[in-house]
């Protein structure tokens, strides 16, 4: 059974984005990037379900990702987390949701994978789309915001974390899965396996291979920082809070 | 412009998340609302009475009784032909739905919108909220979700909408069925919709402390009760109950953060709170840089002092 990831390479999670004083948007010049957290847990899960944990039957991880050239670095990650080989989409044009799915989509098409494990959202657009809008273009089924994956040779069993709490859903293969945070725990690189990802097959394509229009449909008109908070005040004891709450009407 | 809007509701009553999104749909046109399920008359009858609404479609039909997006997404895409743009609210079901919606109709999904600036241009929080986007599309037809923290809720009364059915026939669960779930009891207000939150932290440093210091305090204000994203890993409350990027996003008229130091993604989910009080032994905890009032000190000495002199 094969298993397809696409991971995106972010502004690493730790770094305070910063606006650019003409508004065109974040500054990402000279910033730590990073793997997007989801995708990492999206690894993880490929790799455990490889490993015979939680079903198994898994024989081959695909790694995928669209972006910028340096977007090797996060597959080279991928690699030496235990992905067996790598397809990076060089595009120098953001490419969105909308059209990652329509990639995704022709390599599906082109690789035949049981499965599709992304991550829920990448943390930088804070979209939440592109395994649904995979799902919807292939006409198979989605299990979103995933905690728990158990795998048979012919279904999924996924539980999902909903508002108030979790759902469980069956589907057939092939599936798409997103990830939430609880899913697991992502592993670290150790050396000897980020050495070994150098030799891993890492395959370059373009969006044009895959004959994909990619064309934008938004635009950005401007990104601004948001509206700053006033400074507060410290109070000094809890008397003086409980004054500050009664003068809001919270408390009588 | 001709709207549709996802109603989402338990099969009883509606959300009021709902109500949101239909003062944002309202600000592109003409507003109809999609009921969805199985056995929904009450709550066909309840979304009728909603202000600002033209029409209440509905879809009667035992595969829609949970809402799977594999089964709701044709069935909005069929409705999509006499419509001009779709909203749903950004909730886990609405997200769920929607980009699936925005897929099959070959259209880019503008995710967790803050405001409406004109019929194509929107605002929306980028990088955990750190950034504010505006975006126009370029596409025909709109699919959107809606930040329910973000828009006034349209009244739930006064309203004289048209119920027309729709047809729903030859919908199922093929290749996704429901299994079953598991929704945690409320006894408090809902976490999205409470006017005063009391939220906890990894300080707690147990469960047990959780329920004995947090709880009773919420319990005096009536309020509800969050957690950080550290409360919940480390076991001491149930996953929803996580304000943050990946978690609620939430904006009550007063947020207390107790024992919760200020990650970025803790504040992407309620730093549009009205006020925000914070009570945290260590001063340059970074809570404190968006708290309105802040109070440093022993959480176990202060909040229990609280509690018993409201």
């Amino acid at each position: 059974m094969k298993v397809l990831v696409p991971v995106k390479r972010v502004l690493d999670y730790n770094v305070k984005p910063r606006v650019k004083a003409d508004g065109t948007g974040v500054d990402l010049a000279n910033v730590k990037m990073s793997m997007n957290p989801f995708d990492e847990i999206a690894v993880e899960e490929a790799i455990r379900l490889k490993e015979g944990k939680n079903g198994g039957g898994v024989t081959e991880i695909v790694a995928v990702s669209i972006g910028e050239q340096k977007s090797q670095e996060t597959l080279r990650t991928a690699l030496a987390m235990g992905a067996d080989r790598a397809i990076l989409v060089v595009s120098d044009e953001k490419v969105e949701p909308l059209g990652v799915a329509k990639l995704l989509k022709a390599i599906v098409d082109a690789e035949k994978p049981d499965l599709v494990i992304l991550g829920k959202q990448a943390i930088d657009d804070d979209n939440n789309q592109t395994g649904q809008m995979l799902a919807g273009l292939l006409g198979v089924g989605q299990a979103t915001f995933a905690s728990k994956v158990e795998l048979t040779a012919d279904s999924v069993t996924v539980t999902r974390e909903v508002d108030g709490g979790s759902e469980t859903e069956k589907l057939s293969l092939p599936a798409i899965i997103t990830t939430d945070l609880r899913l697991n725990e992502p592993r670290y690189a150790s050396l000897p396996n980020i050495m070994k990802a150098k030799s891993k097959p890492l395959d370059q394509k373009t969006p044009a291979d895959y004959g994909v229009d990619v064309t934008p449909r938004l635009t950005t008109l401007k990104v601004v920082e948001p509206p700053k908070r006033t400074a507060g005040v410290k109070v000094a004891d809890v008397d003086e809070l409980v004054a500050k709450l009664k003068a809001l009407g919270v408390a009588k | 412009m001709k709207t549709l809007v996802w109603v989402e509701h338990d099969g009883k009553t509606v959300k009021d998340a709902t109500l949101a999104v239909v003062t944002a749909a309202s600000k592109l046109g003409e507003v109809d609302l999609l009921v969805a399920g199985s056995g929904i008359d009450a709550v066909a009858a309840e979304a009728a009475r909603i202000a600002g609404v033209s029409n209440v479609l509905t879809a009667d039909n035992a595969a829609l009784e949970h809402p799977l997006a594999e089964t709701v997404a044709p069935l909005i895409v069929k409705l999509m032909a006499d419509h001009d743009a779709f909203l749903a609210p950004a909730t886990s079901n609405g997200k769920n739905i929607a980009p699936r919606v925005a897929a099959l109709l070959d259209v880019m999904q503008i995710s967790d919108i803050l405001s409406v600036e004109s019929a194509d241009t929107f605002t929306r929080p980028i990088y955990a909220g750190n950034a504010i986007a505006t975006v126009q599309t370029s596409d025909k037809k709109l699919v959107i979700t809606v930040r329910g923290t973000a828009f006034e809720k349209a009244a739930p009364e006064g309203g004289t909408a048209n119920v027309v059915s729709t047809d729903s026939a030859g919908l199922e669960q093929s290749v996704s069925t429901y299994v079953g779930s598991e929704i945690a009891k409320l006894e408090r207000p809902e976490l999205t919709s409470a006017k005063i939150i009391v939220s906890g932290g990894r300080a707690l440093a147990s469960s047990e402390n959780f329920h004995a210091v947090i709880e009773p305090l919420a319990d005096k204000l009536g309020a509800a009760v969050g957690a950080s994203r550290a409360a919940v890993d480390a076991g001491y409350v149930p996953n929803d109950y996580q304000v943050g990027q990946t978690g609620k996003i939430v904006a009550p008229e007063v947020y207390m953060a107790i024992g919760i130091s200020g990650a970025i993604q803790h504040l992407a989910g309620m730093k549009d709170s009205k006020t925000i009080i914070a009570i945290n032994k260590d001063e340059d905890a970074p809570i404190f840089q968006v708290a309105d009032i802040g109070l440093v000190g022993d959480l176990f000495k202060i909040v229990p002092e609280l509690t018993s002199k409201l």
